[in-house]
């Protein structure tokens, strides 16, 4: 197990070894989450700086409570209560930031690239938290360890990633990632939220939910996005919802009975979910979530120069 | 004042010459051309060895941003980057602040042209005021004024029957509608082109089709008309199949294209570097050999830059936040040299007139040629030169170029207009 990278920007980046690496050492973090004194000095003396350009309560908090339990002083930038509303550009706002010398500085923005960006302008890590429909590695990292601690293993595993996937970084990320540890992948969803050659990622299309959901061991259901009716995209929640609405009835009568549901959150309630869905048996949604703070204390701990294992 | 250039590669594809020769001028007009010419008394002589001379460059499409966006480039500063790589002339387009859509604008460029420029300007028209495509500018004082071509560059006019009205009504002047060809509801929010790449990168993408939709109905609306229809940047496979068919329909339609778009592909916006960002975007790997047949075989008339200056500030930020366009004035010749005459996938002669003579005759501007009596506009090239581009040294006012670094073999090496050295 071995880590050099300063940065985290996406999974494409990333080997199959690398990947394990980042997985494992936020499984091995997990039981911070259970003591009763939820503190290690892991980061003791270190800054991390939580620079969100975008609305964020799940991945925000997640960065926030992991870099705090890992002992780090973590300091929380929002567009909204900044400069940045003010006018100054993300680059002069970041130089700035970087003035104040953080150790990690983890950016969620709605702009495709912006942690690249970053990353070539600044001397501190960088974590892409989310940028635009790029990537989303860390989501794509709690993903997986969900997925390892329910199937045991990652290689020959199919899963179905269903919904919006033009616009979704969460899909992007875990195509990549997936791929590489060696499981087969199928998206699927009305042909206009299909990105174009997204089958050269080496992945499969389906455009018809009942096909997609058969036989594979994880779904994965997406949001949609309130807006995309406005661009032509679909012509009503309610015909979505119809085809492409993950119900119990459905779940049933084509899925396989060991199926692990999945969403990244935030759910759409009655659209892409029926609530019997999302808060039934074969939901792992907040386990997700519980997930995600270990995998950030995973990603901070690395990229500090950790090499793995549980801090004392 | 007299000039004899001597014992260079004269390269004139209009006089089909292309072997040593000297080149005498005189009053800035080309004298003789001819091997071992004597010099004549009070002659300065320059010594072309192992240099190519070639009719003077001409860049049909550049944006000067005079009058109104001197921060990004100027007349002054502009012709000079010009000068610097290799050009003698240029046309300027209209979207300028206020725009060149009436004579007024048309007149202050010349009269900065005419007091600080360092190569010839043409200025071209807009063809709807404001660009706003919904009237007509006054294009026929437009083109009394000077305005060598119309266009509404930087926009589409998407009103089908205004662009005809437009192509009719120009049809007396002998200048073309010069079409940026692309359908504003298809292109809607892309930032580059839509393939794998634009999948990957969550980029949204801008589709060929929103190209070749817009070339497809302009030249159906040439034909309807009669005008002489060019389009600018063309970036498409299927763009240069529906030219290559509507020349051999015999439609007055030409074409031109950029040296990013011949040597660039989608690949290069993986950086995420706003200096791959133009419009129209780089296209895949088989549109870029697409259009390079189509210039090899003539169903690309000439290649332009399509310069752009844009501020740092303007291309430093996030991608899709990040401005359209790139300056080409002072990397076109050298990046086209080195990476296409030199491996043999363009021969010099091609460079050459898809350059001076096709330009200016697509447009009726003088030069083009060295034959007796023409300007003495000439484009002397290095071919040996190695250089790496540094875009602090450029000339323009702007750096927003995707070659910085190219270490490149070839590259303009004086120029001379009205047979006055202006570069260096």
């Amino acid at each position: 197990m071995g880590w050099s990278r300063k940065d985290l920007l996406t999974m494409r980046e990333l080997d199959a070894a690398e990947i394990l690496t980042l997985v494992d050492t936020a499984a091995s973090l997990q039981e911070i989450a259970g003591r009763d004194i939820k503190k290690v000095p892991a980061l003791r003396g270190k800054t991390v700086v939580n620079l969100f350009y975008e609305n964020s309560t799940r991945t925000r908090t997640s960065f926030e409570i992991a870099g705090k339990w890992l002992s780090a002083d973590v300091i929380n930038f929002s567009a909204s209560g900044s400069s940045a509303s003010k006018g100054e550009s993300f680059i002069d706002t970041a130089k700035n930031i970087a003035a104040m010398s953080p150790d990690v500085v983890v950016v969620r923005h709605s702009s495709a690239g912006a942690a690249e960006v970053l990353a070539r302008t600044l001397p501190c890590s960088i974590v892409n938290a989310g940028d635009g429909a790029h990537e989303h590695p860390t989501q794509a990292l709690l993903d997986l360890l969900t997925i390892r601690e329910h199937k045991g293993h990652f290689e020959g595993l199919n899963v179905a990633i269903v919904g919006d996937i033009s616009h979704s970084r969460v899909a992007r990320s875990n195509i990549h990632a997936m791929r590489k540890l060696g499981m087969t992948v199928t998206v699927a969803g009305p042909p206009t939220l299909i990105p174009p050659f997204v089958q050269e990622l080496g992945v499969k299309v389906s455009y018809r939910l009942e096909d997609a959901i058969r036989d594979v061991d994880v779904i994965m259901m997406l949001r949609l996005q309130q807006e995309r009716m406005t661009g032509g995209l679909i012509p009503s929640l309610r015909e979505y919802s119809r085809y492409w609405g993950l119900t119990l009835d459905r779940l049933r009568a084509h899925a396989r009975p060991d199926v692990l549901i999945m969403h990244p959150g935030p759910v759409n309630r009655g659209v892409e979910l029926s609530p019997e869905v999302a808060d039934g048996p074969y939901s792992v949604i907040l386990d997700q979530v519980a997930k995600g703070v270990a995998v950030r204390m995973g990603v901070l701990v690395l990229l500090s120069g950790h090499k793995g294992g549980v801090p004392a | 004042m007299s000039l004899l250039i001597k014992g260079g590669r004269v390269v004139d594809p209009a006089n089909s010459i292309d072997a040593v020769q000297d080149v005498l001028v005189k009053d800035g007009r080309i004298e003789r051309v001819g091997p071992g010419l004597p010099a004549p008394e009070g002659v300065t002589v320059l010594d072309a060895a192992g240099k190519v001379v070639c009719p003077g460059f001409i860049d049909i499409h550049v944006h000067l941003r005079e009058p109104g966006l001197e921060y990004k480039e100027t007349v002054a500063t502009g012709t000079r980057a010009a000068a610097a790589g290799g050009f003698t002339a240029v046309c300027c387009m209209a979207n300028t602040q206020p725009v060149n859509d009436n004579r007024s604008i048309t007149d202050y460029i010349r009269a900065k042209a005419e007091s600080e420029g360092a190569v010839r300007v043409y200025p071209i028209g807009a063809v709807t005021r404001g660009l706003a495509g919904k009237e007509l500018a006054e294009l026929a004082e437009l083109a009394e004024a000077g305005c060598v071509a119309f266009s509404d560059d930087g926009k589409c006019v998407m009103n089908a029957n205004l662009y005809r009205r437009a192509m009719e009504y120009t049809l007396p002047f002998g200048a073309p509608v010069i079409s940026h060809a692309e359908d504003d509801h298809l292109a809607s929010g892309g930032s580059m082109h839509e393939g794998v790449v634009s999948t990957e990168l969550g980029i949204p993408g801008v589709p060929a089709a929103a190209e070749d939709v817009m070339v497809a109905r302009d030249i159906l609306l040439a034909e309807l008309t009669g005008a002489h229809l060019h389009i600018a940047h063309l970036s498409t496979a299927g763009a240069v199949r529906l030219v290559r068919d509507a020349k051999a329909r015999g439609v007055h339609v030409t074409a031109e294209v950029t040296p990013h778009h011949l040597l660039l592909t989608e690949e290069a916006v993986r950086s995420f570097d706003a200096n791959t960002k133009m419009n129209p975007p780089l296209r895949s790997k088989r549109d870029a050999e697409a259009v390079l047949e189509g210039l090899l075989d003539g169903t690309i008339d000439c290649i332009a830059t399509d310069h752009a200056p844009h501020a740092l500030s303007e291309k430093e930020g996030e991608f899709d936040h990040a401005a359209f366009g790139i300056v080409g004035l002072e990397t076109a010749v050298a990046v086209l040299m080195d990476r296409l005459v030199g491996p043999g996938l363009l021969p010099l002669a091609t460079l050459v007139a898809r350059l001076s003579r096709d330009p200016a005759r697509l447009l009726g501007l003088p030069g083009g040629s060295l034959a007796a009596g023409a300007p003495a506009d000439l484009t002397l090239l290095d071919p040996a030169a190695e250089w790496t581009v540094d875009p602090a040294r450029f000339e323009s006012k702007s750096r927003n170029t995707p070659f910085g670094g190219w270490t490149l073999t070839g590259r303009p090496w004086k120029t001379v207009v009205g047979g006055r050295v202006v570069w260096p």
